[in-house]
């Protein structure tokens, strides 16, 4: 029984933070999310470095990792608050290895795990479907029926949508035809869930940070506003939530790799806690920051946004939780009698 | 990341599993308190037999020297097996512990085998009337006999004060007391950690009735009670820091029993739901799956922090949050099962029992507003507040 990182994915761990901190700086982040952009050149980076072929196997020009190693690097993404392609490529990349069949795996998984030719996958199953950077991606997997299929871009047609989180592009798509995928989506959207509550955990962490670092320093008073009680129990709070949702996560990104069978019910308790946790600790620490925390000048609102957003990827915290009544043994009818 | 057991594990749980499986003595005897704090010590007595009283003690002492996972896995199996706790588990998780890491060579001798066996039953007095939440502000005074004011060493102590809150004092042997021994030392400087003898006239024991209705716990009044100087545990004046080694116990000791506790109740609440045709409520529902996330949130915190401890020695921070997600998450659980039951749930019964006793959970042990303060100053580096 160890429930802690191996020295390799402590090794990941630290990488992915140092190289995020020395690329995503703040003003980088502002930059590209003020004028909704990507820098393709960090993209490139990021590909040679081998990110977005983490989770992908060896023979599709990926590193052979697992989850756990794609839950830490999307942990770290979300921390950065990082404006890039990421998570939808491995949401892409996830769904055609689960899935797919041989030649769909063939066919798209190099060009995602190198990250020449991305992948896009829609989080929602409206139709038209909202779909994480949609435009640039060679591959879409939307949703069919109860399955899902895989579009050619050059088939699709896009249409650019401005939500409130300007760190990430989106576009609604609509598209006919494409391949549909002969296996059963559960696992592969699982496992997309999990990617996504990493994320959420991320975010939570980088903004009680913002709060905590905030209380230390900020007065008023007479004493810095950490000391009071209704600010540090909030905080508190934030580092409950925070945890919870990490625990939730790693333990999720875990079951997909060695336990499959605890996979369904522990990606629907990491995405449910973990939208929860993002949006209740970014909206607390706006709280604690007080005025500033409102100004578009403050960095907080990028992850505030972020978290609202990427909380309602792949369904709200209540879808989960009814999946989670489901899988817990309540039967979804009243029982007769 | 491995969460399944190693194979040595494995067979230490399967051990642990048959051995109880053989051995369980059965439902505890309903109403009596003293035919069920009888049955208590001889499933402690057996437990000893075995060898599994002190699982976390060293080999040396008696105990079975466990590591920290064994630990986790053997509470796992007791509550699974809904085995009764033994009589003298304050003894065990505390007293004993305590005296371990800061007692001398004589007190091992003389406390620590009765500990085990059951033979003296131990029981707590920190908490004090005027001092909860704030317990280095206790008053209960301990003077020195003997020792004048020419600096030769005192021949024992006189105490007069009085305790509350404290569980099992009339069954209790031996008193684990703090009490003040210097007034003029700054609060947590002036406090000293004794082994009290409870049997003698100076010390008087009233039940305190809860709102349970039961008396779970008693006041302790002590006018000129004797403690003999070879019983001061730590060295005089070092009683806060001896002290808050056995809250610590405490509360690593209620960790995992907790986390299996929460899953079994909530197992036989979602039976209980499917029973009264409730499951389709989707507001019932998702309380249910609130519940469900809460309690492995508290389980997989439990594992954090058992591998932090087992790789560094230092617990991790979501220790600190276990006891306030606890309290919350079985509030919260007996609230849903006595309303799912309807009136029937206020009737007596073990889930009216349950929903009144969890009332306690955020208050005993450190209150859910001092575990706040905690995570803030000592896991966030907030400023404290006095």
């Amino acid at each position: 029984m160890d429930f802690g990182f191996n020295d390799e994915q402590q090794e990941i761990q630290r990488t992915a933070r140092e190289f995020l901190a020395a690329r995503f700086t703040p003003e980088k982040v502002r930059e590209l999310a003020e004028s909704r952009s990507y820098d393709d050149s960090l993209w490139n980076e990021i590909s040679e470095l081998g990110w977005p072929g983490i989770a992908i196997d060896e023979a599709h020009g990926g590193q052979g990792l697992g989850m756990i190693e794609l839950v830490i690097l999307c942990e770290e993404l979300g921390y950065a608050c990082a404006p890039t392609p990421f998570l939808s490529n491995a949401a892409a990349g996830l769904l055609i290895d689960a899935v797919g069949g041989d030649e769909h795996r063939d066919e798209w998984l190099p060009g995602i795990a190198s990250g020449e030719a991305r992948g896009a996958a829609a989080f929602t199953p409206d139709d038209p479907a909202v779909v994480p950077d949609a435009e640039g991606a060679a591959a879409i997997v939307l949703p069919e029926g109860d399955g899902v299929r895989v579009v050619r871009a050059s088939d699709a047609e896009f249409d650019p949508v401005e939500l409130i989180d300007a760190t990430r592009a989106y576009a609604r798509v609509s598209a006919e035809g494409g391949d549909a995928l002969p296996g059963d989506p559960a696992a592969g959207v699982s496992r997309v869930a999990v990617a996504v509550a990493a994320e959420l955990t991320g975010i939570a962490q980088r903004a009680m940070e913002m709060a905590v670092e905030y209380a230390k320093e900020r007065e008023q008073f007479g004493r810095p506003i950490g000391a009071y009680q209704a600010v540090s129990h909030r905080c508190a709070r934030m580092l409950l939530d925070t945890e919870e949702a990490r625990s939730l996560a790693y333990y999720a990104g875990w079951a997909a790799d060695a336990e499959p069978e605890s996979l369904p019910m522990a990606a629907a308790m990491a995405k449910a806690r973990a939208s929860d946790a993002a949006w209740d600790v970014t909206a607390s620490a706006l709280q604690v920051l007080g005025g500033i925390g409102f100004t578009w000048e403050h960095d907080l609102h990028f992850l505030l946004k972020r978290a609202r957003a990427t909380g309602q990827l792949m369904g709200t915290s209540g879808q989960y939780r009814e999946r989670v009544a489901e899988l817990v043994g309540l039967a979804a009818e009243p029982v007769p009698g | 990341m491995d969460l399944t057991l190693t194979s040595e594990e494995q067979a230490f749980r399967d051990e642990v599993r048959s051995w109880l499986e053989a051995n369980h003595p059965g439902p505890e005897p309903e109403g009596d308190d003293s035919a069920k704090f009888e049955f208590q010590r001889e499933w402690q007595g057996k437990l000893h037999e075995a060898g599994w009283a002190g699982i976390s003690w060293p080999k040396e002492y008696g105990g079975r020297g466990a590591t920290l996972v064994e630990q986790a896995i053997f509470s796992e199996e007791m509550a699974r097996a809904r085995a009764p706790r033994p009589a003298n588990v304050l003894g065990l998780v505390m007293g004993g512990p305590v005296v371990i890491a800061h007692g001398d060579e004589d007190q091992k001798e003389r406390f620590l085998e009765p500990i085990l066996s059951g033979e003296e039953i131990w029981c707590q007095g920190f908490s004090e009337p005027e001092s909860g939440s704030d317990l280095a502000s206790l008053k209960t005074k301990a003077v020195a006999e003997n020792g004048g004011g020419d600096g030769s060493p005192a021949k024992g102590w006189r105490v007069t004060g009085q305790k509350v809150w404290t569980t099992f004092a009339h069954a209790a042997k031996w008193c684990m007391l703090l009490a003040r021994s210097d007034p003029d030392a700054p609060k947590h400087k002036g406090l000293t950690y004794f082994i009290l003898d409870m049997e003698q006239d100076e010390v008087d024991v009233r039940p305190l009735r809860q709102i349970t209705g039961e008396a779970e716990f008693n006041e302790i009044f002590m006018e000129n009670a004797y403690v003999p100087d070879e019983n001061v545990v730590g060295g005089v004046g070092n009683g806060w820091m001896v002290g808050i080694t056995t809250l610590m116990h405490e509360r690593a000791g209620l960790g995992a029993a907790s986390a299996v506790a929460l899953r079994r109740d909530l197992d036989d609440l979602v039976a209980l739901i499917q029973e009264r045709g409730l499951a389709g409520d989707p507001v019932i529902r998702d309380r249910v799956a609130r519940l469900q996330v809460a309690a492995e949130a508290l389980r997989l915190g439990g594992l954090r922090t058992l591998t932090q401890t087992m790789r560094t020695g230092i617990p991790g921070p979501e220790g600190s949050l276990a006891k306030w997600q606890w309290a919350d998450a079985n509030q919260e659980l007996t609230e849903l099962a006595t309303q799912v039951l309807g009136p029937e749930g206020l009737e007596r019964s073990e889930w009216s029992y349950k929903f009144l006793r969890s009332r306690a959970n955020s208050i005993e042990g450190g209150t859910t507003e001092v575990m706040k303060n905690i995570v803030a100053e000592r896991v966030l580096g907030l400023p404290r507040l006095r």
